[in-house]
């Protein structure tokens, strides 16, 4: 009763974003005030029978009823509880209805919290969030139903992959759909912009927290899945450039350009055509990512859907929103109003420069993970676009990124000071120059572009710090008074500061790691001994044990450096003996940001087993940054100010450092 | 039924969820307007600077850019004209959702779902499949869980031909007519509760028996069961012509591979009845049988032992027969040699393990001989 009970739930909620997708659209076109509320009731009952359903698929994924096919395809009855409700995700149909149910949240959040917004626009905004919604439904119902049945239920299931078997699991998914999918609230509201024909102070206010929301959770789940592929997959790697990657990479990029663009309109009322744009584009990517992920067209370790329905589906349902929305645009986009002017030296203009470098950014990882694609569907030709196009496009991109980063803050709205501005940042200048210095000595005769890196992040770093020390006027005035202004700064401006101080700190991690990494690869039998980095690693011995649903061989390494016994690390082998199926769990060891990593290789007849011993300096720090980038915007997200940038008045100079926010 | 109670109540909810807007006075102030949105921002401004966040002259500024805006948006709102309803509107929108919902709601679903599967959580079914567990306690289970829902008819099918196998049949004859009761009426299900009587009465085929084994021909003239024990009641009343008839028009009407086959051919024999030429059973060539019917009793039983051995023989070398291994589990069976049946099931599990169909076939063969998998 649960299976069906949630089945016929997933039916209702179709049901009903059908009526949602229509009447509040009558209603809005009508001037009826009845039709447009009916948006907002059928969107709370819309997720709360979404909400049922994927409670009913969880419940049947723990108590293991192997009669529905979901459960049997990808259950097992011996699994843990946590691996059990995470693998509720972790399969294509539970993973869409995950989907599905994340839209229906915030549409529901839309209908329960837009009490400010006008109704038209909430009956619009909803009415396009319930198309997406609709479509979604149908291609979960149509083609990757989670609650078909199996008359003769097996007595046990086929187990999740192997791979999927762990923590990452429950937060990565979860995370990325929840920034994913937050960017149709972005994309609802300009597309209903433009069926308005107008952008109002109201639409203004919105986009911003939600966008910002979006792009927390984005950031945060793009992290979480790069620490995961480093310590899961066995070799060491953060970032691939693997075409799923890039399909969240490019959300991401065209995100943090939105949120810029959308802050500029907040506060001034400018690029407000620019930003409809963005929007939809943002969301765009998001579809275009769930479609690359989904449809299998690209065969990697996520793309565990392979069935052409479902790709042609997912490809008809980019077609219908991305076409129909950039069509919407080109003929809508003209009626609306042009907002503020402002010179092209001021905080709007670093903010334009911000989203030209970002959307171009954008750009290439598109071109970089299509190409390959549609050079294969036209000529049959196959090629792979790596690294090397990726580091040569990406980074001519983002160094004048982040030189111009500091300058942005630092600059006033609507005209700026630039010289004032580069004048305040000679610390941060300066800082970077030790920096540099001091690198180069460390290592010299080593790399040299990594120090000139270093210097570029110290550069944002201090930059960030140069920002917050000039608004709290710090050294100028007595250090209580400073302390007093820093309490009462904007927590925004805290914000702001976190997160490009982030930028910068991921910048450490991602140049140390790539330039001074040191490895050891060779095979090892107990009792011999391994030395990279200073650190010396004893083979103690090679131990079998029984898990709950895999057998793992687990080996022990003793971890001495200058003689003193640092730790033990276990780096194991797991077989997962259901689907046949081995993984290998890395053992890590973190001194600081630094970590020490073994991920064990094949053992052979004589008792050896490859090994893999790597070090890897301020590692650590490449999730740092995107942590305090995430922290950053959830400060920000905390300010509930209203965010009206007026221009500062010309001769209010005395004032000029506490009037940018 | 509950589960088509449950939907009626969740489509009723989604209605409701439509119904309940359009049926509110539409009020022309719900929602926030432009104007709104800045004044809220003017009145925050006067906090912020109560509360020492931004100075005076920012404040000043930020006014002065708000108060610019409203302007205009009180300006665009004074043209805009008025929300209103219309009653004919309001009324197609509920008759939408009214017939509607429920139309794709029931359309999507009867074409995808399965109304008719019950759930088949693990914990429930590990604890009725768990070999270990003596059969006496599986059965109290289900009595038990058949005490607190005495209209589930799957649990009485079940328990039913456990119940008979048990010898407890004062409660299998209470199971089966359960079973009829709730999971509905059958030739199967009435010659088994036949059956089941037979057992109260020691063997003998009474007329509240008969009666249900008529009823099973009845519902099912080719039951193969029902026309079996109609026969033994002929044959105990005496009417051993009736009793051949019956069973030859089974052994005619029957097909060539029944498993049936070999026990109704010597309850022919035992009638003197002779067996219907060219319907010879494999598993008895003609000869044979001529040859079985100037036999003894204990010459016969010779006889069938050698057959049902060179069958196990063979079946040895060529495990792939799922026929033949039914035929053997049957025969033995019949023989009364029921641990033999036991193993030989074992051997058959194991011969057709590879093969998905061969052990389907297998398990619905042995379904149909009363041996649930």
């Amino acid at each position: 009763m649960i299976a069906e009970s949630g089945h016929y739930a997933l039916v209702l909620a179709l049901a009903l974003a059908l009526i949602q997708s229509i009447v509040p659209i009558v209603g809005a076109r009508w001037r009826d005030a009845a039709l447009m509320n009916v948006a907002r009731s059928t969107a709370l009952a819309q997720l709360l029978f979404v909400a049922a359903s994927f409670a009913a698929l969880v419940t049947l994924h723990v108590t293991s009823d192997f009669s529905v096919a979901n459960v049997y395809e990808n259950s097992h009855s011996l699994k843990p509880l946590l691996y059990k409700i995470t693998g509720v995700w972790g399969n294509h149909e539970g993973s869409m209805l995950l989907w599905v149910s994340i839209l229906a949240l915030f549409g529901g959040l839309v209908a329960a919290f837009g009490n400010n917004l006008p109704l038209s626009l909430r009956a619009h905004v909803l009415a396009v969030q319930a198309w997406v919604a609709s479509a979604f439904y149908l291609f979960i119902l149509i083609t990757s139903n989670p609650f078909l049945r199996i008359a003769n239920p097996p007595i046990e299931g086929r187990d999740l992959n192997p791979v999927l078997q762990d923590i990452g699991l429950a937060v990565h998914p979860p995370m990325l759909y929840l920034g994913y999918v937050g960017f149709s609230i972005s994309f609802s509201f300009a597309v209903a912009a433009l069926l308005e024909g107008r952008i109002d102070a109201a639409w203004a206010r919105w986009v911003r927290p939600w966008t910002l929301m979006a792009w927390i959770f984005l950031t945060l789940g793009i992290a979480m899945g790069s620490y995961w592929a480093y310590y899961e997959l066995g070799w060491g790697g953060w970032w691939f450039w693997d075409p799923v990657e890039n399909a969240s990479l490019m959300p991401w990029l065209a995100g943090t350009a939105l949120l810029h663009s959308a802050l500029v309109m907040e506060k001034r009322n400018a690029l407000k055509v620019w930003t409809v744009l963005l929007s939809i584009l943002t969301f765009s990517l998001s579809l275009l990512g769930t479609f690359l992920v989904r449809s299998g067209v690209l065969t990697s370790v996520h793309a565990f859907a392979t069935d052409p329905t479902r790709g042609v589906f997912i490809l008809l349902i980019l077609f219908v929103f991305i076409g129909g929305s950039l069509s919407l645009y080109a003929w809508r986009a003209p009626a609306l109003k042009q907002g503020g002017l402002f010179a092209p030296i001021s905080r709007e203009g670093a903010l334009v420069l911000n989203n030209l470098l970002l959307t171009t950014a954008c750009a290439t990882v598109f071109i970089g993970t299509l190409y390959p694609l549609a050079l294969e569907v036209l000529t049959g030709e196959k090629i792979s676009v790596g690294a090397p196009f990726f580091n040569f496009t990406f980074a001519p991109l983002f160094v004048p990124l982040l030189l111009a980063v500091p300058f942005g803050p630092l600059l006033a709205w609507k005209r700026g000071d630039l010289l004032g501005a580069a004048q305040r940042l000679m610390v941060a200048g300066i800082a970077a120059l030790v920096a540099i210095a001091l690198v180069f000595a460390w290592t010299y005769g080593g790399a040299t572009l990594a120090p000139l890196a270093i210097g570029l992040a110290a550069f944002v770093i201090m930059g960030a710090l140069c920002d917050l020390a000039e608004r709290i006027a710090l050294f100028r005035i007595p250090l209580s008074l400073s302390l007093r202004r820093a309490r009462g700064l904007p927590r925004a401006t805290w914000g702001t500061a976190f997160a490009h101080a982030g930028l910068g700190t991921a910048l450490i991690g991602i140049v140390c790691e790539t330039t001074w990494n040191s490895e050891y690869i060779g095979s090892m039998k107990p009792d011999d001994v391994a030395r990279v980095a200073g650190y010396e690693l004893r083979l103690d011995g090679l131990n079998p044990r029984q898990g709950p649903n895999f057998r793992e061989m687990v080996a022990q390494f003793t971890v001495t450096r200058d003689g003193q016994t640092v730790s033990v690390m276990t780096p194991s082998k797991r077989n997962f003996t259901t689907r046949g199926a081995s993984t290998t769990e890395a053992a890590l060891l973190t001194r600081g940001a630094s970590q020490l990593y073994i991920s064990l290789g094949d053992a052979s007849a004589d008792g050896t087993i490859a090994v893999r011993i790597y070090h890897k300096p301020l590692v650590l720090m490449i999730w740092w940054g995107p942590v305090l980038m995430a922290f950053g915007g959830l400060l920000s997200l905390s300010d509930r100010r209203l965010r009206v940038g007026a221009p500062k008045p010309a001769k209010a100079t005395a004032r000029a450092l506490q009037a940018a926010e | 039924m509950t589960l088509w109670f449950v939907f009626a109540l969740m489509t009723v909810a989604a209605i409701f969820a439509v119904l309940w807007p359009l049926s509110r006075r539409g009020r022309a102030d719900t929602g926030g307007s432009e104007v709104v949105v800045y004044r809220d921002q003017l009145a925050e401004i006067d906090r912020d600077m109560a509360s020492g966040i931004i100075g005076a002259a920012e404040a000043d500024a930020a006014r002065i850019e708000i108060s610019r805006r409203l302007l205009a948006a009180a300006d665009a709102s004074g043209r805009e004209e008025p929300v209103q309803g219309s009653l004919n509107l309001r009324r197609s929108a509920a008759i939408v959702a009214l017939v509607g919902l429920p139309v794709i709601a029931s359309g999507f679903y009867l074409a995808l779902g399965s109304p008719r599967l019950g759930d088949f959580p693990l914990a429930e079914r590990s604890r009725v499949a768990d070999a270990n567990q003596p059969l006496a306690n599986l059965v109290a289970q289900v009595e038990a869980h058949l005490e607190k829902n005495p209209t589930d008819g799957r649990g009485w099918t079940v328990l039913a031909p456990v119940l008979s196998r048990l010898g407890r049949y004062d409660d299998a004859v209470r199971a089966y007519r359960n079973a009829i009761n709730y999971a509905g009426d059958s030739a199967d299900r009435r010659a088994d509760l036949g059956e089941a009587m037979m057992g109260t009465a020691g063997g003998v085929v009474t007329a509240e028996a008969k009666a249900e084994f008529e009823r099973a021909v009845a519902l099912n003239g080719d039951d193969a069961k029902g026309n079996y024990f109609l026969g033994l009641a002929a044959e105990q009343d005496g009417r051993k012509a009736d009793a051949a008839a019956l069973w030859q028009k089974m052994l005619s009407k029957g097909p060539p591979d029944a498993p049936w086959r070999p026990l109704v051919q010597a309850a022919l024999v035992r009638v003197g009845g002779t067996v219907p030429a060219g319907v010879g059973a494999p598993a008895l060539p003609d000869g044979a049988m001529a040859a079985a019917k100037d036999m003894s009793e204990a010459d016969r039983g010779t006889m069938i032992q050698g057959m049902v051995d060179r069958l196990a023989t063979r079946l040895k070398t060529n495990g792939d027969d799922v026929e033949g291994w039914l035929r053997l589990v049957r025969a033995y069976l019949v023989m009364g040699e029921r641990d033999k049946a036991m193993s030989a099931l074992a051997d058959a599990r194991q011969a057709v393990a590879n093969d998905a169909d061969r052990l389907r076939q297998l398990n619905d063969g042995l379904k149909n001989l009363g041996l649930d998998g």
